[in-house]
């Protein structure tokens, strides 16, 4: 139980903080640190396999490609720093918030939820692995096909048309 | 306290730090990386009902995060080459000045 305040302490504490900076940069930064915390929990659940899933594409891949979209949409270093958020459009954003999270967290507290099982379930690589193979075979598939017709989109849209503009 | 109603309010509350800051920044990288939040919120969500549900026979929640992180991969990569289409047209990335489609 402490592991998990810990994680959640580092995990909200740095999410909530990367909101609320203006450089960009170090919101990105912030929120790898959020992004290692939700590996850590996943650890701390016994999902060792997610928690590396977690590492290898969010903290590498995803934190990456959001610093390069940083760096490639400026002109100078100052306009990586954000404008400030306006008071009312704040204040209706933490109220919105708020509601989600009082809804969510009385629908959690009034439900009466199955005892947990004692024992963590036993979960292999070798069995992830079969499953995957096996009767997830399919949607292992198209889960590809999806992931190569997103990149291949997302290179078609970011590219520069030269012939765009001649004058 | 039962360990799944902790993880279901931390999800929760991970999920409404998302939302806030999808709503309140106009930037269109934190407006994204709000919605990375929110997903990372859900997938807290299988995780914690695969590790402390009743029944854990299986590895279907392990399965179902594997391919969400998948889509949520290509969710990002494909919103950042929006991100920068967008300022490649209007110089800036600011959501409120995003008005060219506006009637």
């Amino acid at each position: 139980m402490i592991a998990l305040a810990a994680i959640a302490a580092v995990m909200l504490a740095s999410a909530a903080l990367a909101f609320t900076r203006r450089n960009l940069i170090h919101s990105a930064l912030l929120l790898v640190l959020t992004w290692s915390g939700v590996a850590a929990f996943y650890l701390w659940a016994d999902a060792q396999f997610v928690a590396f899933a977690q590492l290898l594409v969010y903290v590498g891949a995803v934190s990456m490609v959001v610093l390069f979209a940083v760096l490639l949409t400026r002109r100078s270093l100052a306009e990586s720093v954000d404008h400030p958020v306006t008071l009312r459009r704040g204040a209706l954003a933490l109220l919105a918030g708020a509601a989600v999270l009082i809804t969510l967290a009385y629908a959690v507290l009034n439900t009466r939820l199955a005892p947990a099982s004692a024992a963590a379930p036993s979960v292999t690589v070798k069995q992830i692995g079969q499953q995957l193979m096996g009767e997830h075979a399919a949607s292992l598939l198209i889960v590809g096909v999806v992931l190569t017709v997103a990149l291949i989109g997302a290179a078609v849209i970011a590219v520069t048309d030269e012939t765009e503009d001649p004058s | 306290m039962n360990p799944l109603t902790l993880c279901l309010l931390l999800s929760s509350a991970l999920f409404a730090i998302g939302l806030t800051a999808a709503l309140a920044r106009t930037n269109t990288i934190l407006v994204l990386l709000g919605i990375e939040l929110m997903l990372n919120a859900a997938n807290l969500n299988f995780i914690a009902f695969w590790r402390f549900g009743p029944s854990t026979a299986s590895a279907t929640g392990v399965m179902f995060v594997l391919f969400a992180i998948a889509i949520a991969a290509a969710e990002a990569a494909v919103g950042l080459a929006l991100v920068i289409a967008v300022y490649r047209h209007q110089k800036n990335i600011r959501l409120s000045e995003a008005t060219r489609l506006k009637g």
